[in-house]
């Protein structure tokens, strides 16, 4: 099979659509719904990866409905592995790729270790394995939540990654109570970059915007170490709407603000995207009705309810440190935090 | 043993050491060249991981040492790290056993060769530190190998039989060895540690062949297979189950040769058997207080032995079937409970009973709960379960009965 080979981990940032690899190393013949994004999610990760790659599946749908026996869709080696597994499946494999190399057992190359897992799997089940993971600076991996904001495989579980008010099948909307669930959505990829100084790339990403997409996925595998990219994934059989609109809804979650792009690199934190584009103030944010009118799951929302959301979106952008990554503010009489002596320790001078 | 030893040729090739339980299943990691482990701190297993890391802070050996943040985590590692090529060790004890028991059934559904040790320990609640195998029994229905360890000796002799076993392509299961806590992980005993020349003539290097997950080889591994081939590979594993009891053999065989120790028989340890009348029957350390409690009854004229079993699964039921068939009753004494289980017995209590369920000839099996929650088993219990087996001699029906023994009113 010819496909293209990038040497020994070099993986140059893509500059375009023409620039994409052509060959698809995650192929039809799978059964996950149409206009199912984190299938597209998964096709963009291997073909930014290339074939030197070893992909572990968490359970959920990218294992249930995408990897049955017969008709896999993988044509890099490809593992299952349990769902709050994808931190340990990373972990151990790129564990024993090492020592393997170091001790002579296997030929020394680079070969590229993805773990993804959903947003079960990875925000609620796996965090802390997935947390371990990234303190374990001495091992390449890439660990990747692919978040369609339920549990879809399971039947349309409510996670921690459910939006505030949506319709599952764990919160109905009845007569009694119009919201069954009224928690805001964990904030996964800052909480990780926050917690994890050592992790040298944690970004935020969408099929929606796909060539950003393979590039953070490309960065952080160059980077090494271990390393997470969460994407917000549109699932026409979660949020109740017609497939055909699953890359417009990417583009709306990002233009309303709701989820920002961004990448925390070597420490540094750059926004991407139209992201960039609203926080430069090139772009105007849309109201998150435009993007919650489109989905079923929103269908019951009073006035009120569309006005809370929006009122904690816009509290992440007029009152975060960073929109969508820290979730603090600086209060205004007290710009103590902004003003801390960043000299180091023996250049200060003593109180 | 360590007697017998000297009186063979590889005697020089061999160092006589003072060590822990633990410390012996460390040397063994260092001796089988293992290339990852992962750690988690829980008492009394976490002795193996303490002295593992001593040697590897000490350069004695190349092991990629993972400190996890949970015992499923742990589990999975190794699993992982097993399936691209990697000879791995792993281990917890009582409930942290439990904690990774999703990790444990998949790691014997995917036929990985992990080995573990299972630092035998009562389930909470309420808390004890001391020695009940129902950690390590709650996965005997899963395609674990389950050898069991008397001594430091023994467990370090097993562990390098656990990998050997478990990657023979035949079997291709985990392996969990029983160490009870406190007697055996922390006690001291002198150990004779082989040479590492010695140890490769036994254990070969690790490979999965077809199985490796590389890019080279791009397999999908336990991909959804759902009604249409679960029973199939399901019966593979049965199969692996079933080849294994000859692989033990074969590796026995093949210890016994290069190191001299072992015994006769793979399975079974027997002691002062030849002319019993009533044995006692079980695993681990309790063998050591029945031992003496046998050479006193003994000097009271009373003909009575001990059957240690050395593999609890995959279960020895043809050796178990010659062996016990020669005695008039049984005493089965679980360091373990299964509440509500068949005459309330123990977990081996009922899986001897099956075992000789279609012999004409058939002893007596009485069964015997004892020494849960590391409780020591004392010389008057010891003659309370022998005061029992042999009244109840003679009737195969008074074997319908479990006794608690050694347990305030």
């Amino acid at each position: 099979m010819a496909v293209e080979t990038h040497g020994t981990g070099t993986l140059p940032q893509i500059k375009g659509v023409k620039d994409v690899p052509y060959d698809e190393l995650f192929v039809s013949g799978h059964r996950t719904c149409q206009g199912c994004e984190s299938a597209l999610v998964m096709r963009h990760m291997v073909k930014a990866s290339g074939p030197r790659t070893i992909v572990l599946g968490s359970t959920g749908c990218m294992y249930v409905a995408n990897t049955t026996y017969y008709t896999t869709p993988w044509v890099v080696p490809w593992m299952h592995t349990q769902l709050g597994a994808s931190g340990s499946a990373a972990l151990g494999t790129a564990a024993g790729l090492k020592v393997l190399m170091r001790k002579g057992k296997i030929k020394d190359e680079k070969i590229n270790v993805i773990a993804f897992c959903g947003d079960g799997g990875g925000a609620d089940m796996g965090l802390g394995a997935i947390s371990a993971t990234l303190t374990h600076k001495d091992y390449n991996c890439l660990v990747l939540l692919y978040d369609n904001e339920s549990y879809a495989n399971t039947d349309i579980q409510l996670s921690s990654q459910t939006p505030y008010g949506a319709v599952t099948t764990f919160s109905p909307s009845g007569s009694k109570k119009r919201l069954m669930h009224t928690r805001w959505k964990k904030n996964v990829p800052g909480m990780l970059a926050a917690g994890h100084p050592e992790s040298r790339y944690i970004a935020a990403g969408c099929a929606a915007y796909a060539v950003d997409l393979m590039n953070k996925i490309r960065k952080a595998l160059e980077l090494g170490g271990p390393t997470f990219v969460h994407t917000l994934d549109p699932c026409p059989k979660g949020w109740d709407y017609h497939p055909q609109y699953s890359q417009e809804l990417g583009h709306l979650a990002v233009e309303c603000g709701i989820w920002p792009l961004y990448e925390v690199m070597d420490g540094v934190c750059n926004l991407t995207g139209p992201t960039r584009q609203i926080a430069e103030g090139r772009k105007k944010r849309k109201p998150v009705y435009e993007y919650l009118k489109r989905q079923g799951r929103f269908a019951h929302f009073a006035d009120e309810d569309v006005e809370h959301f929006q009122h904690e979106v816009d509290k992440m952008w007029t009152e975060w440190l960073i929109p969508g990554v820290i979730p603090f503010t600086v209060p205004a009489k007290d710009q103590t935090i902004l003003k801390i002596d960043k000299k180091p320790l023996h250049e200060q001078k003593t109180a | 043993m360590a007697i017998q030893v000297k009186e063979r040729e590889h005697q020089d090739v061999e160092t006589e050491q003072l060590m822990s339980g633990c410390e012996a299943i460390a040397e063994a990691i260092r001796l089988a060249d293992v290339d990852v482990m992962a750690a988690y701190p829980i008492r009394p297993y976490d002795g193996v991981m303490q002295a593992a890391a001593k040697l590897i802070a000490n350069g004695k050996m190349d092991v990629e040492y993972i400190v996890a943040d949970g015992e499923h985590s742990q589990f999975e590692i190794v699993k992982h790290a097993c399936a691209v090529g990697s000879r791995v060790f792993v281990g917890s004890s009582g409930v942290g056993w439990f904690y990774a028991f999703e990790a444990i059934a998949v790691t014997a559904g995917l036929r990985l060769p992990v080995v573990a040790i299972c630092g035998n320990r009562a389930l909470d609640d309420p808390g004890a530190f001391g020695t009940e195998h129902n950690d390590s029994l709650a996965v005997r229905d899963l395609g674990w190998l389950l050898p069991w360890a008397e001594t430091a000796q023994e467990a370090m002799d097993l562990a390098l039989m656990a990998w050997r076993v478990g990657e023979d392509k035949r079997v291709s299961l985990p392996v969990a060895i029983g160490l009870d806590g406190a007697f055996l992980t922390h006690s001291q005993q002198i150990v004779m540690v082989p040479t590492q020349a010695a140890v490769n003539k036994f254990l070969p290097k690790f490979d999965l062949g077809d199985r490796l997950l590389h890019p080279d080889n791009p397999i999908t591994i336990a991909p959804q297979v759902d009604q249409d081939w679960l029973m199939e590979i399901r019966m593979q594993n049965d199969q692996a189950m079933r080849k294994a009891h000859d692989v033990i053999t074969e590796a026995h065989a093949d210890f016994k040769k290069l190191f001299g120790r072992g015994g006769d028989n793979p399975f079974l340890d027997e002691y002062m058997t030849d002319d019993a009348e009533f044995v006692f029957f079980g695993q681990g350390t309790l063998a050591l207080p029945m031992k003496v409690a046998i050479r006193r009854l003994r000097k009271e004229g009373h003909k009575v032995g001990l059957v240690r079993l050395k593999w609890f699964r995959p279960f020895p039921t043809q050796e178990i079937v010659k062996s016990l068939s020669r005695f008039k009753a049984v005493g089965v004494i679980d360091r373990d409970y299964s509440f509500g289980s068949p005459y309330y017995g123990g977990v081996l209590y009922n899986e001897v009973r099956s075992a000789l369920y279609s012999l004409d000839k058939r002893p007596t099996i009485v069964g015997f709960i004892a020494g849960l929650g590391g409780r020591e088993i004392e010389q008057p219990m010891a003659t309370d379960i022998f005061e029992k087996t042999k009244a109840a001699a003679g009737s195969i029906k008074s074997g319908d009965m479990t006794h608690w023994i050694g347990v305030r009113s």
